[in-house]
C-alpha cells in the first residue's frame, strides 16, 4: 500500500492552507494550481517549496543578479552550472565556487560546516575537476560570548574534520568578529579544482531513454526542508529544525570523488550532477530541465537506510554524499562496476522521456507529476527597495578623525583585535599541506598552490569587508573585488574571475533590498574594470536573528594565474638594507577603519572611496615589478592600514624597518585609504622598479632588528616586533583557551 | 628500485607519497590496491598517511585486515622496507609490526605544522643519511599522534635504539619520551607520525625528508650490490 495515505489530501492542503507551513505563499500556491491545471498533492506541493525556496530558485536576488558580468576571455562556463570554469592555457582549466552554509552552522556548528565543505567539493567535481584546494571565509560575533565561542570552535572543528579527512588542504580564506553576527555566524566555504578541457563535465539529462543513475550514499531523514529552513530567518524555533541539519561523512565523499572522477573518464556518462540543496528534486528536475527533456523515477529503488521513507521524504532529503547521473542506455553494467570498486552504490532508478515532466513512481502508483523547468519557473520576486535613514545620516555626517597620543600602544591593541590577530589557532587546525601543492601556505596575502607537472600556479583568497558595506554597500562592494585583486596581485598573479557568497539579511525589509542593489552595482563595476568576471556564486539571505540584520557581508572568491613560481611574493621582508616603498598616498578617510572600530566601537562616516582607474592601474604596475623580479616582499594595505602592514611585514623574520615621512602620522599610519601596497625592493633594482610602478614613493630601509623606526616631522613612533608579534599570535587562543 | 604505495580506501596522501619517490627521488612507484594480495618484486613498501575506512572504530583498526596486510608483513619478515606514516605508522601499530598505540592528541585539536625533528638514530636504513642529533624539519598533520607505549616497552625501544626521531623544544601531542618515529627490532620496518614526504621538494616549505628516500635508496643499492657479489 502506499504510504501517502496518510498525508494530508489535495482539498486539506489548500483547505487548512498547509502549504504555507511547507513555505508558499498564497499567490505561489495559486502559482502552482495554475501550472499543473490541478490541485498539488502533498509530495507535488513538498517539491515546490524547495524549488521555489529563496536558496534553489534566486527568485529575490535573480533581478540583481542578472547584471553581474559573466563573461570574459578566459570563460569556459559561467554561472548556471555547478561550479564555474576559467582557461589557464595548456588545455587546462581552474573551477571553482564558493557556498554558504549559515543557517545550518548557527544550530548545529560542526555539521553545518561541515557539510558546507562537502556540498562545495561536490560541486566542483561534479564538473570534472579535481579539488586542490578548499578556502572558508568566517564571520562570527563577539568572542566575549561563550555561545559564540562554542559556535567557533565547532565550525573551524568541522571544517577540518571533513577537509582534512578527505586530503583536499583547506589553504586560505578569512575570518572576522563582529556583534552583528552574534547568532547567525557566516560559514562560506570555496572549493577550487584543476581540470582538463576535455574532462569538462555538465548536469545535462540528454537522450532520450538513457538511463539515470544514483551514485552514493543512501538517502536517509536527514536534512529535509533544508532549504526552506535555510531562506528564513533564525529564531528560537530554529533549534526544533535541527533534523533540517544533514551530518556528514568526509570518507564516504573521498570515495565519491574518486569513483566519480574515474567516471568522468568513461564515454558512456552523459551529465552529472550533485544532489545538494533539494537533493533528488532540485538535481532531476535541473538536468532535465537543462536538456529539455523529462525524467521517470521509480522511487523504490532509490538506496534508502531508513524503512518506510514517503516519496515526499525521499525527494526533499538532503542526505550527503550523493550525485545523480545519466549514462548511455546499456552502459549500467560498466558504471556500476566503477562504484562497485569504491564499495558504492550505483542504481539505476530512472530513464530520460520526451515529455518535460519529473515523473515520480512508488509502488505502483505515479505519486508525482510536475513539470521539469518548475524550478525556472519560480516567480521573480521584485522586491521594493529604500535608502536607509542611516546611510543618509552617514553620508552627512563630518569626517571622524581619531585623536592618537599612544601610537605603539595603539597598534598592539589593534593588532590584538580578534578580527587583525593572527589565525593560526584556526589554520593549524587544518591540513594546509596535503598534495604537496601549497607553496605559500595560509597567512599570507593569498594563498599558492602549484598545478603540478608545469611552472604555473594559482592563487587564491577570499576577501569583504563588511564595514565598509555597512556605510556604503556601493563603495564597499567595489573595494570587497578591489581588494580580492590586491591579494593576488601582491602574491604575483593576474586576477582571472570571481566566485561571490552574497550573505545579507531579509530582502523583504527595504533598507536591506537596497544594500543588495548597491553591493551588486558596487562589485559589477570593479568586476568590469578589473577585468573578473563572476562565474559562479550563492545568494544567503535572511541572516537575521531578533537583533537584526547582519552588516552586508558580499563575500568574493577570487582566483590568479602564476605564470611561472618564480614569481611568487609573499609578505614578510626578505633581506636587510632593501628599499622598502609605498605605493598611493594616505588621505583621512577612517570611515569603518579598524581605528574607528577598536576607539569608538562602531562604524560612522563614509567608507573609503576607491578609484577604479587608479587602482587597476596601481595593480597592473606592481605585478609588471613583481613578475620582472625587481620585488622581494609585496603587501596590500587593508585593515589597520599602513601600521598593521609594517608589522606583518617583519613578524615571523629577523628584520625591521628606518622608515622617514613626510606625512601626518595618523593618517599615514592608521586611515584605510584604499589602493595601497607597502613593498620591498633590492637595492639593485631601485631604479628599474620605480620606472615601472608610477605611485611608488621610497620610505626607508629594511634593517635587522627589533625596533620599526618610523620618523615622521613631529614625531618619532618605535615599535617593538617581539612584542607586537607576541600580542598578535596569542590573541585568538587567548580567547579560546583561557575562557572556555 | 621498485617502491609500492598502498593505497586503502580513504588514503590521501597516497599521491604525496607516489611523487615524493617518482619525482623527488627519481625512482619507480607503483600504487597498489589494498585488495590485491602480493607485493612480489617490490623492493620497499610505503603505507601512507590519510583516513584509512575514514578512521571507523579506531585509526588504522580496519586496515589491517585488508587484504595486502599479509603480504605487508611477509615483506616485513623478508626485511625489506617498509614506512608507515601517520596513519601508515598507525596501521602498523594495529597489526603488531611496531608495539604501542596511538591516543588523540593532548590538546584534543587536529595539528597542522612544520616541526623540529632529532635524528637519535642515523645507524638505519631509513636515517643514514642524517647525522645523529641533527635537527631537522618535517609537516606534522594529525589528530591522533599521542605516541604510548608501557615503561617495558619505552625500555626496550630505548636499550634497542628503536626511536629514531623525536619532537625537538615543543612536544605538539603529547606522546611518550617525545617519540616520533619508531622501528621494529630488525631496524627494517619504520613507523612514524611527521610526514616526509610533504619535504622532499625544493618548493616546498622543507626538503629536509627527501634524504629519508635517499637512504632507503642507498641501503637498497648496497644490498643489491652485496647479493650480485656474493
Amino acid at each position: 500500500m502506499p504510504l501517502t495515505h496518510l498525508e494530508p489530501s489535495p482539498e486539506q492542503i489548500e483547505r487548512e492552507k498547509v502549504y504555507r507551513d511547507m513555505g508558499l505563499t498564497e499567490e505561489e500556491y495559486r502559482k502552482v494550481k495554475k501550472l499543473l491545471g490541478r490541485k498539488p498533492n502533498y509530495t507535488e506541493t513538498g517539491l515546490f517549496s524547495v524549488m521555489w525556496s529563496e536558496h534553489c530558485s534566486y527568485k529575490t536576488s535573480k533581478p540583481v543578479l542578472k547584471n553581474f558580468p559573466t563573461e570574459g576571455k578566459h570563460v569556459l562556463q559561467g554561472p548556471g552550472e555547478g561550479a564555474g570554469i576559467v582557461d589557464i592555457g595548456d588545455n587546462q582549466a581552474v573551477v571553482f565556487k564558493i557556498e554558504s552554509h549559515n543557517h545550518p552552522s548557527a544550530i548545529e556548528p560542526y555539521q553545518g560546516a561541515a557539510t558546507g565543505v562537502g556540498g562545495i567539493i561536490r560541486d566542483v567535481f561534479s564538473m570534472g575537476a579535481r579539488p586542490v584546494a578548499l578556502l572558508d571565509s568566517l564571520r562570527f560575533g563577539d568572542l566575549k560570548n561563550p555561545r559564540v565561542r562554542y559556535l567557533f570552535e565547532e565550525v573551524v572543528s568541522g571544517i577540518a574534520g571533513y577537509g582534512n579527512c578527505i586530503g583536499i588542504p583547506t589553504v586560505g580564506g578569512e575570518l572576522q568578529f563582529d556583534t552583528c553576527y552574534n547568532g547567525n555566524p557566516l560559514v562560506n566555504a570555496m572549493c577550487v579544482g584543476i581540470m582538463n578541457h576535455e574532462d569538462i563535465q555538465v548536469g545535462q539529462a540528454r537522450g532520450i531513454g538513457n538511463t539515470v543513475m544514483y551514485v552514493g550514499a543512501s538517502t536517509g531523514r536527514d536534512g529535509i526542508n533544508g532549504a526552506t529552513f535555510a531562506s528564513e530567518e533564525i529564531s528560537e524555533k530554529s533549534d526544533e529544525k535541527r533534523s533540517a541539519v544533514q551530518v556528514g561523512d568526509p570518507f564516504m565523499e573521498k570515495l565519491l570523488v574518486e569513483a566519480c572522477l574515474e567516471l568522468t573518464k568513461h564515454e558512456a556518462l552523459v551529465g552529472i550532477q550533485d544532489m545538494g540543496a533539494a537533493g533528488l528534486v532540485s538535481s532531476a528536475s535541473e538536468m532535465a530541465a537543462k536538456a529539455g527533456v523529462g525524467i521517470h523515477m521509480n522511487l523504490d529503488r532509490i538506496p534508502q537506510r531508513e524503512t518506510n521513507m514517503t516519496p515526499y521524504e525521499m525527494m526533499l532529503s538532503e542526505s550527503q554524499e550523493r550525485m545523480l547521473i545519466v549514462i548511455k542506455k546499456g552502459s549500467e553494467e560498466e558504471i556500476k562496476a566503477i562504484f562497485a570498486r569504491w564499495g558504492l552504490h550505483a542504481v539505476a532508478v530512472g530513464e530520460v522521456i520526451e515529455e518535460e515532466v519529473l515523473r515520480l513512481e512508488h509502488r505502483g502508483e505515479i505519486v508525482a507529476e510536475v513539470p521539469s523547468d518548475a524550478l525556472a519557473a519560480a516567480p521573480v520576486r521584485h522586491m521594493p527597495s529604500k535608502v536607509p535613514e542611516s546611510y543618509i545620516k552617514n553620508q552627512s555626517a563630518p569626517d571622524w578623525v581619531p585623536q592618537i597620543t599612544d601610537y605603539a600602544g595603539t597598534v598592539k591593541r589593534l593588532l590584538s583585535q580578534p578580527s587583525l590577530a593572527s589565525k593560526e589557532w584556526v589554520t593549524s587546525q587544518y591540513d594546509y599541506m596535503v598534495q604537496t601543492n601549497t607553496i605559500v601556505a595560509p597567512g599570507s596575502d593569498a594563498a599558492v598552490v602549484r598545478v603540478r607537472g608545469t611552472k604555473k600556479g594559482l592563487a587564491m583568497t577570499t576577501d569583504c569587508n563588511a564595514k565598509y558595506l555597512a556605510l556604503d554597500p556601493k563603495e564597499g562592494g567595489r573595494i570587497a573585488v578591489a581588494e580580492a585583486a590586491r591579494n593576488i596581485v601582491c602574491s604575483g598573479g593576474l586576477p582571472l574571475a570571481i566566485t561571490d557568497c552574497l550573505n545579507f539579511g531579509s530582502p523583504e525589509k527595504p533598507e536591506v533590498f537596497w544594500q543588495i542593489e548597491e553591493s551588486a552595482k558596487g562589485m559589477s563595476e570593479a568586476c568590469k574594470t578589473l577585468e573578473t568576471p563572476v562565474i559562479s556564486g550563492n545568494v544567503s539571505l535572511y541572516n537575521e536573528t531578533d537583533q537584526g540584520a547582519i552588516d552586508p557581508t558580499p563575500v568574493v572568491g577570487m582566483v590568479g594565474l602564476i605564470e611561472n613560481l618564480d614569481h611568487v611574493v609573499t609578505v614578510p621582508f626578505k633581506n636587510e638594507g632593501d628599499a622598502v616603498y609605498v605605493i598611493g598616498r594616505p588621505t583621512p578617510e577612517f570611515g569603518g577603519s579598524a581605528i574607528q572600530m577598536l576607539t569608538e566601537g562602531r562604524a560612522s562616516g563614509k567608507a573609503p572611496a576607491l578609484d577604479l582607474s587608479v587602482e587597476k592601474r596601481r595593480q597592473s604596475q606592481l605585478l609588471e615589478a613583481i613578475k620582472a623580479g625587481y620585488v622581494s616582499s609585496a603587501h596590500d594595505l587593508s585593515e589597520g592600514g599602513l601600521a598593521c602592514a609594517l608589522a606583518e611585514s617583519v613578524f615571523g623574520t629577523p628584520f625591521a624597518c628606518d622608515l622617514q615621512f613626510e606625512s601626518d602620522p595618523v593618517e599615514e599610519l592608521f586611515a584605510e585609504t584604499q589602493s595601497r601596497f607597502v613593498v620591498s625592493v633590492p637595492e639593485q633594482m631601485m631604479k628599474a622598479f620605480e620606472s615601472v610602478v608610477e605611485d611608488a614613493m621610497f620610505i626607508g630601509r629594511v634593517t635587522r632588528g627589533v625596533d620599526l623606526r618610523l620618523s615622521f616631522s613631529d614625531v618619532t613612533v618605535t615599535l617593538n616586533r617581539p612584542e607586537l608579534e607576541k600580542a598578535w599570535r596569542g590573541a585568538l587562543s587567548c580567547f579560546m583557551t583561557t575562557e572556555n | 628500485m621498485k617502491t609500492a604505495v598502498i593505497v586503502f580506501p580513504g588514503s590521501n596522501c597516497d599521491q604525496d607519497m607516489y611523487y615524493a619517490i617518482k619525482d623527488g627521488l627519481g625512482e619507480e612507484v607503483e600504487y597498489v590496491w589494498h585488495a590485491e594480495t602480493s607485493l612480489d618484486g617490490f623492493d620497499a613498501v610505503m603505507i601512507p598517511g590519510g583516513f584509512s575506512y575514514g578512521d571507523y572504530l579506531r585509526s588504522g583498526a580496519i586496515a589491517r585486515f585488508a587484504g595486502i596486510m599479509p603480504a605487508v608483513i611477509q615483506a616485513a619478515r623478508e626485511g625489506k622496507p617498509v614506512l608507515g606514516v601517520c596513519n601508515g605508522f598507525q596501521i602498523l601499530l594495529e597489526a603488531g609490526l611496531l608495539p604501542g598505540a596511538m591516543l588523540k592528541n593532548k590538546k584534543l585539536k587536529f595539528i597542522c605544522k612544520t616541526v623540529n625533528l632529532k635524528v637519535e638514530n642515523n645507524n638505519t636504513l631509513f636515517t643514514s643519511l642524517y647525522k645523529k642529533n641533527e635537527i631537522i624539519r618535517i609537516p606534522i598533520a594529525h589528530g591522533e599522534g599521542n605516541y604510548y607505549c608501557d615503561d617495558e616497552t619505552l625500555h626496550m625501544l630505548k636499550t634497542g635504539g628503536q626511536i629514531v626521531f623525536t619532537y625537538d623544544g615543543e612536544n605538539p601531542n603529547g606522546s611518550k619520551a617525545n617519540i616520533a618515529g619508531i622501528v621494529n627490532r630488525a631496524g627494517n620496518v619504520l613507523g612514524m607520525m611527521p610526514h616526509p614526504e610533504r619535504a622532499a621538494d625544493a618548493l616546498l616549505e622543507s626538503s629536509d625528508g627527501l634524504r629519508l628516500f635517499q637512504s632507503i635508496l642507498n641501503h637498497w643499492r648496497e644490498s643489491a650490490h652485496a647479493a650480485y657479489t656474493s
